[in-house]
């Protein structure tokens, strides 16, 4: 698609795309340069800062801090996901007292911040900071999930719920063993997407005080002296990042093997889905 | 109860300032959000592998490193603000405008290819076919979209209230504080402000979005 958009360059395109291409890299990498120096100049690199990673200490606080962050994330999910489904099935219920209550309920949770739930639950349960995070991550996760997979459900076809429903198994069975078990293929994609999501949300946990990976960094700043809070913070930021890049590839992978494997079967994330894929 | 009919101007301050926050960071992103998705499709490799991995790392960050960044260690850096409003919203649209990227990217590749064949084949140069015949169609069809990401926007704001800025979420810290016997209701009124935005723009979207299936 891409190309269709402009002409094959002739010889003096590319030499104007080039000396572009040259300019932009000058110009990208003088800020860069120009945010060295300047980290220079405050004496970011000089190496007794960075010294503190040959200690143990600092490494356990950030691999505690990882490990919170990543024991949240999981136990949420495992929890968010049936509870997802759940909802799912009660909102697509042919029963409009299930429906209804359901629907606004799901409304209700995807309009919130999560971290207000965190902080509901904190204040208001007073619990444990990581019963907050947990608690938060799977109400706001489970209305997107149970979206998600309703969204998958209304890409079938027709077809499939009536055929369901002619052989005899009742409205639930067909839900149940016909259409659900589809869904969730078709859904995958946008399921692991949003389980990045999830993932980066633990950060939030910092807010309410609980012991993740930012959190580690801000006692080692504070622990350690604020001249440490640079290259701790960069060292967390980039475990952070790299872990989620790990995570949205997997999504990719899964994507492409997909719709290898089912050709045209994979649907693609219907525009309502699309909030689920961006917090 | 009563406490939210008490605080209410302070619900109010921090409701202006959620909206201030998410309309400002919102328009900055949606400039440079289309600018990131122009420079991806551009024939220019450099302003294209920029922008690749611009919107690769953004979205992957999480939004409160990004905040952490912007009003933690940049004052330790020497970069201070003189209101951490400034710090907001630069982590906020920094952030915003990769999803907006992304989803525009979609959108262009959603247009027909004879639109852009036909625009090249009256000879208009790479700028014309984006500016005057794919962004106005593209643009179009990633309204529904661009709206939910303008809704985790209002959302996502809440997080400037734990980095110094008195918007909804930090009132409401606040006032959880000040009135520890009724944290229950302080928050219930946080959340009804924050709804009062999200639902009728979620309700927008869903219209919208009826039009364009409609229209196609």
């Amino acid at each position: 698609m891409t190309s269709v958009l402009y002409d094959v360059p002739g010889p003096k395109a590319r030499r104007i795309s080039l000396i572009g291409s040259i300019v932009g890299v000058v110009v990208i990498g003088g800020l860069l340069a120009l945010a060295i120096v300047t980290l220079a100049q405050q004496g970011i690199f000089q190496a007794q800062r960075w010294a503190i990673f040959g200690q143990a200490d600092v490494w356990s606080l950030l691999f505690s801090g990882m490990s919170a962050t990543l024991s949240a994330a999981a136990i949420a999910a495992v929890i968010a996901f049936p509870l997802g489904l759940l909802l799912c099935l009660m909102r697509i219920s042919d029963i409009a007292w299930i429906r209804v209550p359901t629907r606004i309920v799901l409304e209700f949770l995807r309009g919130m911040p999560v971290v207000l739930m965190m902080l509901f639950v904190l204040l208001v349960f007073a619990t444990s900071s990581f019963v907050a995070v947990v608690a938060g991550l799977v109400l706001y996760n489970s209305a997107i999930f149970a979206e998600i997979i309703r969204a998958g459900i209304q890409s079938l076809p027709k077809g499939q719920r009536e055929a369901g429903l002619a052989i005899g198994l009742t409205s639930f069975q067909s839900r149940l063993s016909v259409e659900l078990p589809q869904a969730i293929r078709r859904m995958l994609p946008s399921l692991v997407a949003q389980l990045v999501v999830l993932l980066k949300d633990t950060s939030l946990g910092y807010i309410v005080a609980y012991g993740e990976l930012l959190r580690a960094v801000q006692v080692m700043a504070d622990f350690l002296g604020p001249q440490f809070l640079f290259p701790v913070f960069f060292v967390a930021a980039a475990i952070y990042i790299a872990i989620n890049l790990a995570v949205s590839r997997l999504a990719i992978w899964i994507e492409r093997r997909g719709s290898k494997k089912a050709a045209g079967g994979v649907a693609k994330a219907p525009t309502a889905g699309v909030s689920t894929v961006v917090k | 109860m009563d406490v939210i009919i008490e605080s209410l101007p302070q619900y109010w301050d921090g409701f202006l300032r959620t909206l201030f926050l998410a309309v400002v960071s919102g328009i900055i992103a949606l400039v440079v959000g289309t600018l990131l998705a122009a420079a991806r499709v551009s024939p220019v490799a450099a302003l294209r592998g920029f922008s690749m991995a611009y919107v690769e790392v953004v979205r992957n960050t999480p939004l409160t490193i990004a905040f952490f960044f912007a009003a933690v260690v940049l004052p330790r850096l020497g970069v201070t603000f003189q209101q951490f409003e400034v710090a907001a919203i630069i982590a906020l649209s920094a952030y915003t405008a990769a999803f907006i990227a992304e989803a525009v990217r979609s959108g262009v590749n959603s247009v027909p290819l004879g639109q852009a064949e036909a625009a090249r084949s009256i000879g208009m140069t790479f700028g014309q076919v984006l500016s005057l015949i794919i962004l106005p169609q593209a643009l179009r069809t990633v309204v529904p979209p661009l709206i939910n990401i303008l809704i985790a926007l209002v959302k996502n704001s809440s997080v400037a209230g734990a980095f110094f800025v008195l918007e909804l979420f930090g009132y409401g810290k606040q006032l959880a504080n000040d009135h520890g016997d009724a944290v229950m209701w302080v928050l219930v009124g946080v959340a009804f402000f924050y709804l009062l935005i999200t639902v009728p723009l979620g309700y927008v979207a869903h219209q919208v979005e009826r039009k364009v299936a409609i229209a196609r």
